[in-house]
């Protein structure tokens, strides 16, 4: 038995890989008591109409996220960058996905 | 139905690409077809039409009233998460209860109430509507009222983990539609049978209060579990005509799933008898729990008003 009973489950984030997706994507939070209910939950949640081919639940606590107060230093100096881009290569038509 | 999704450059950034493929099913006030629409429902040579049509009704009315019953826990589950879990269990029954209900009235069309001449309402509606408790052939453990959350946890459980037993066997039944109703079925009895095992275990295991929940409920359920192995005339009809099976048949399996389910939560099986029925007949004879008229009565009211309502 467990000696403490919390008032609410902690957050988790989901992602689902749609069925023509190569990667999963991002499409919420739910709450769930473990790993295994919120995999489940997402199910549940944001599978309902057939979009998804896989799951990864992943606690909210987790996740390090950027700081808004960052974004000049951490993404400014990529924008006047254009030859980062491969725009200067013709791409053949038989690459997929790029 | 024609394929609108065009939306290429964006499909791989969109996990819900998925719901622009097809998407005119998902509308409003979309007509609900004739869940058997192209299905060949001629019933195999050498079955009793009567006994195929019943056996299906047994079916489909178990998975109506649970669904009924589960539906009601709509906007009151403990959170929002099995709130929906809940619904799309609910829904599950409903449709595995369309395609029976349609395929008892195929197979034997003198079942199906009379209505207005002119009447719209289709043949399954008119069964899952305008029979009276008397002619629902369910097993009673579906139709007593909801109870708490545990109470209903450990109703999917029973149910399920018996329901699957039946159909991984039906899936070989001679009668084609009960054979694909009873494949689709398999996979959705499974995550029920899931869900509400991890639930049971959680209850279980949990805090000193869901423990007494969890097992109170077992001790509320158990003398209604032994009607879902009894085997009646009509089952073993059908079994003996290679549509369907006798119940009694998935006894031993499904003990042993149970019992790994208990043994996980740490519960013991209930030392409650049966509940009886009356003179000898029980749900599967049409003789229910005064709990059945009461749900019948209000999941039947708006139907009955309007007889020759389209919906």
């Amino acid at each position: 038995m467990s000696d403490q009973v919390r008032a609410e489950w902690p957050l988790y984030e989901v992602f689902v890989r749609g069925k023509r997706g190569l990667n999963h994507v991002h499409v919420g939070s739910l709450h769930a008591a473990d790993d295994q209910m919120a995999l489940r939950h997402a199910r549940d949640v944001y599978t309902r109409r057939n979009e998804g081919v896989s799951i990864w639940v992943v606690p909210s606590a987790a996740i390090t996220a950027s700081s808004p107060d960052e974004k000049d230093p951490l993404f400014a100096p990529s924008g006047d960058k254009v030859y980062r881009h491969p725009t200067f290569y013709d791409i053949p038509d038989n690459v997929p996905h790029m | 139905m024609p394929d609108v999704h065009t939306h290429d450059a964006e499909a791989h950034d969109s996990a819900y690409a998925g719901l622009l493929v097809n998407d005119t099913h998902w509308a409003f006030g979309t007509d609900f077809e004739d869940p058997l629409a192209g299905v060949d429902t001629t019933v195999p040579s050498d079955v009793d039409p009567a006994v195929l049509a019943t056996y299906s009704l047994m079916l489909a009315d178990d998975a109506l009233v649970l669904s009924q019953r589960i539906a009601e826990w709509c906007s009151r589950a403990p959170d929002l998460e099995e709130d929906i879990a809940l619904a799309n269990i609910a829904l599950d029954l409903v449709g595995q209860a369309r395609l029976l209900l349609a395929r008892a009235a195929a197979a034997d069309p003198s079942i199906v109430p009379a209505l207005p001449e002119d009447s719209p309402v289709p043949a399954e509606d008119r069964l899952a509507f305008f029979r009276d408790d008397h002619q629902f052939r369910n097993v009673r453990l579906v139709e007593v009222p909801n109870g708490d959350f545990a109470e209903c946890v450990t109703r999917i459980l029973l149910f399920s983990t018996w329901r699957l037993a039946l159909f991984e066997r039906i899936v070989g039944s001679k009668d084609a539609v009960l054979s694909a109703v009873a494949a689709k079925g398999v996979k959705e009895l499974a995550y029920h049978r899931d869900f509400s095992g991890r639930w049971f275990v959680t209850l279980a295991q949990g805090t000193e209060e869901s423990r007494a929940r969890a097992v109170d409920a077992l001790r509320r359920l158990w003398p209604l579990w032994d009607e879902l192995l009894q085997t009646h005339d009509v089952e073993s009809a059908a079994a003996a005509a290679g549509v369907g099976v006798d119940p009694g048949t998935v006894a031993a399996e499904v003990a042993v799933v149970l019992e790994q389910v208990l043994a996980a939560a740490g519960v013991l099986r209930p030392e409650v008898g049966p509940l009886a029925g009356v003179r000898g007949r029980k749900g599967r004879d049409g003789t229910h729990t005064e709990a059945l008229s009461l749900m019948l009565a209000e999941m039947q009211s708006v139907a009955r008003a309007h007889p020759r309502g389209q919906w």
